[in-house]
């Protein structure tokens, strides 16, 4: 691998990922660094998962722009990349009749920003929808284009297609240094270093400090933390829709909704904190979690929460998101401040930001370009011919590990042997799904774990749940220590 | 595909379920599907003694156990299906995959659901705190020892004082782990007397009752956990906290019976136990489909599983054998105070073959009490206990000849003195 490339993209999450792709389309060589061992380690990890309609931003903000032309660029991606996504359409509801007035505010925000299809709900058409919906709804604006999606194939598809194309990465390289020197930039990785005619930031909760190690213009992203509850499949049908509170300043409040993949989700709180890495879930969020969500929504069956989770925005002072080239540096492109609609915007945003970059550079489009990317084979998403077919090829298809969710031999070994594919337990998780359902990974993690170690050829032991020191063992039980 | 009996799971119920249907009646095909690569259940990763004091008068390691049903296995003719996951299940018809035949089907006369528990994971439990590696249901850990033979961990904390904490509290200590705390929420353990003797009092491991964890710190690997004592409403008290340094969080906070399937296929659920509504021969609200084993509810002894279990399987042969449909009366069994819940719920008693065994659970801990049991106006049984509690499954028996002409209820109780 030569140590010279003509873009390095700092940060693998959904927008790193999603610049890689679009500029996988050009005749260029560019490297993704990530200070983690995988894709989708931050921000694009632990979020709601919803596609914004594009109704909640300011009329002619970058994050209006970005929410609805990413939300239109979707509908392809997610067939391009074998994304599951379901387009169920969002309520926001009003339940104190004096606060009506926020929700044609919303409204008219959203025609301005260019949303198809909303509509203000008066409580009977809201209550056919959502019969779980609270007594106290008043009306709701409801809009149709908004959808759900799992950001974890999202992130992880636009990585590998970015891949299948050319795009190399490199994992557990966090970036400490960036110099400008006469060829373009020079990126410091602890002992190794990359060279690069444009560098571009994409590095969420610490963008601030890429950003501000070439630029005088300083910014300061605040992490605000978000406290989830993910709810057991059996409460599948308790919403229809995406079901959001009036937002307030701090965000888009406490929403109920499906997930892609049947559960029920809620959250998320927001609490500013100054821990940029680590997001512990609190028992004040949790509490919040369920208060919140009960405004809206009655009767969730809080017991049958699986798992709680917390996810980090990358709030920037200024509340807008930043992608351009930095003024007093030339050739170092910024997005900075991606918080929500971030994975709305991804699309778009890889859209607008290679366009920048291809302009600088003078790209020309490759001749071939692969934009498909299929997902990992799921035999229990086939019709009975297809399965048995897969199975009778492939008998590891027909063999379950993960019991809760479904997930078969085949799949995990898919899931390792594809191009940037799993190293760790979450790494197999967020592209199976095996040990997301009821027990956790309780009865499947100690077969997954012999699974990465047969395929990687390492021992059991070395085995991590997410990297660096992430190990699960320690050493044989019989060893001298 | 075909079978007279479908077993799901080759565990301790399975494997008396199927035992005592192909006894009852040899000709019957009884097949066995269990997902796993071996017959045995959990039974296979429980490599201490104390198995089979009830069933075979002596003490045996749980594998051991599983090996005393399972060779009697092909001298009965009974098949089985290992690494074959069942997908759906309805009155006549189970659904299946494994790597050989794909997703296959059985037509059946009956099926015995053996499907067993699953331990309740951090994330059913709101523990607050990070996310590191290091954190593991106690069975898990347990797998990790005894079946892969590897350490899940130096310094350990244990929450929850249910048996396989206990027992894993142990096992660790033996394996030169450092346990150093076991912490029980209630204020008494959910585990059996003997276990806290064995397990804990032997070798110096506090138990720590009415404390939780409170959180869970390290980015990668634990590295300390908070834990406090909490109120009578089981909330932490402030200003209790003490923080333990460990790598190891265990968690034996409780067993849920797997009952997707059962769910699935409409069969009635009680919620106390969140096991199938059986009667006295153990046929849940589905007709031909019976249930044994910690599927039905959970067990502390597997000798009370094997029992229970032989009884299911013979009903179940004695369904597929037999055309006669019930028609005599159906008592229900009612929980008085101080009782969480009776297995069976129901009773015909036209059915019994025998005396009526219902076993229960207490709803705490009473010291110096009776265990009554009323039906057709005086208490029929009221039988003084030293102490009860939520950890040890009680029984009463019942002769058949009483309850032949009884009318209303059967209701069981504790009363204290």
């Amino acid at each position: 691998m030569s140590d010279s490339y003509d873009i390095i993209i700092i940060g693998a999450g959904v927008t790193g990922c999603a610049i890689a792709r679009e500029l996988s389309r050009y005749a260029c060589k560019v490297l993704v660094l990530d200070k983690d061992e995988d894709v989708c380690c931050g921000t694009s990890k632990a979020n709601s998962g919803i596609v914004h309609a594009g109704y909640d931003a300011k009329p002619g903000s970058l994050k209006a722009r970005m929410n609805v032309r990413g939300n239109e660029m979707m509908i392809s991606l997610v067939k391009e990349l074998d994304i599951p996504f379901k387009q169920i359409g969002s309520l926001v509801v009003c339940t104190d009749l004096s606060l009506r007035g926020g929700i044609e505010e919303l409204y008219d925000r959203g025609i301005a920003n260019g949303v198809p299809g909303l509509r203000i709900l008066e409580a009977p058409e809201l209550r056919e929808l959502e019969p779980n919906i609270s007594d106290d709804a008043v009306c709701a604006l409801y809009a149709p284009t908004a959808g759900i999606i799992c950001p974890f194939r999202l992130n992880i598809a636009l990585a590998e297609c970015a891949c299948q194309n050319g795009v190399e990465f490199l994992f557990d390289t966090a970036v400490t240094g960036v110099e400008a020197i006469p060829s373009g930039f020079k990126v410091i990785t602890g002992s190794s270093e990359y060279n690069a005619s444009v560098v571009v930031n994409a590095a969420g909760c610490h963008a601030d400090e890429i950003h501000n190690l070439v630029s005088s213009v300083k910014y300061h992203i605040t992490p605000r933390r978000g406290d989830y509850m993910l709810l057991d499949r059996s409460c599948e049908g308790l919403v229809n829709h995406v079901i959001f509170p009036q937002p307030t300043s701090l965000g888009k409040g406490i929403l109920v909704t499906p997930t892609a993949h049947g559960n029920i989700l809620i959250g998320p709180t927001a609490v500013d904190t100054d821990n940029r890495d680590e997001a512990p879930v609190t028992a004040d969020g949790l509490a919040k979690v369920i208060e919140g969500s009960a405004k809206n929504v009655k009767g969730i069956p809080v017991k049958q929460v699986i798992t709680g989770f917390s996810g980090l925005r990358a709030h920037e002072d200024g509340g807008e998101f930043i992608l351009e080239e930095v003024s007093d540096c030339p050739g170092f492109f910024d997005c900075v401040g991606i918080e929500s609609p971030g994975l709305t915007a991804c699309p778009a945003v890889g859209e607008y930001m290679a366009s920048l970059v291809a302009d600088k550079l003078s790209l020309l489009p490759k001749s071939s370009w692969n934009g498909i990317c299929h997902d990992v084979k799921k035999p229990f998403e086939m019709s009975e011919s297809e399965r048995a077919e897969l199975i009778s090829s492939d008998p590891s298809y027909g063999k379950i590990i993960c019991r809760c969710e479904t997930i078969t031999e085949g799949e995990i070994i898919d899931s390792i042997r594809r191009p940037l594919g799993a190293r760790s337990l979450d790494g197999v998780k967020r592209r199976t799904r095996a040990g997301m359902g009821r027990c956790q990974g309780g009865f499947c993690s100690p077969r997954v774990m012999e699974i990465l170690s047969r395929e990687l050829g390492v021992p059991l032991d070395s085995i991590t749940k997410n990297g660096g020191s992430s190990k699960i063992l320690f050493g044989r039980t019989k060893d001298e220590s | 595909m075909r079978a007279d009996i479908v077993v799901i799971g080759g565990g301790p119920a399975g494997l008396a379920a199927a035992i005592s249907a192909a006894r009852f009646d040899p000709s019957l095909n009884v097949l066995i599907l269990e997902r796993d690569n071996e017959l045995g259940g959990i039974l296979n990763q429980c490599i201490h003694n104390g198995f089979g004091l009830h069933t075979f008068n002596e003490e045996l390691t749980g594998p051991e156990y599983a090996s005393r049903f399972e060779e009697q296995l092909d001298g009965l003719g009974i098949n089985y299906m290992l690494n074959t996951m069942v997908l759906n299940v309805s009155s006549g018809s189970v659904t299946a995959v494994n790597s050989n035949e794909g997703v296959f089907t059985v037509s059946c006369g009956a099926i015995v659901l053996c499907m067993g528990c699953r331990e309740r994971p951090r994330g059913a439990l709101n523990i607050p705190g990070l996310r590191p590696a290091g954190v593991f249901t106690a069975g898990t850990a347990q797998r990790l020892v005894n079946i892969e033979g590897y350490m899940p961990g130096r310094e350990v904390v244990i929450l929850g004082s249910g048996d396989i904490g206990l027992i894993m509290a142990r096992r660790m200590t033996l394996e030169g782990a450092i346990v150093k705390a076991v912490c029980e929420l209630m204020p008494y353990s959910g585990g059996l007397k003997r276990n806290i003797v064995q397990c804990l009092d032997d070798f110096d491991i506090p138990l720590i009752l009415s404390h939780t964890v409170i959180d869970i710190k390290g980015k990668e690997r634990v590295t300390s956990v908070v834990i406090a004592k909490v109120d009578s409403n089981s909330k932490p008290i402030p200003g209790t906290e003490q923080e333990i340094a460990c790598d190891t969080l265990l968690l034996s906070c409780g067993l849920i019976p797997e009952n997707e399937l059962s769910r699935a296929a409409d069969i009635k659920i009680n919620p106390a136990t969140n096991g199938p509504v059986v009667n006295e021969s153990f046929e849940t609200s589905v007709p031909g489909i019976f249930a044994c084993g910690n599927v039905l509810h959970v067990h502390d002894l597997v000798d009370y599983v094997s029992e229970e279990s032989s009884r299911a399987g013979k009903s179940a042969a004695r369904y597929v054998s037999s055309s006669n449909t019930s028609v005599g009366a159906e008592i229900r069994i009612s929980t008085g105070s101080g009782v969480r819940y009776t297995v069976p719920s129901i009773v015909r008693p036209d059915e019994l073959d025998s005396d009526l065994i219902i076993r229960f659970r207490s709803t705490g801990v009473f010291k110096d009490s009776y265990i009554d049991v009323s039906f057709n106006g005086p208490k029929k049984i009221h039988r003084r206990k030293q102490i009860i509690t939520p950890g040890e499954m009680e029984q009463v028996i019942l002769k058949k000849e009483d309850l032949l002409n009884i009318s209303g209820d059967i209701c069981v109780a504790i009363s204290e003195s």
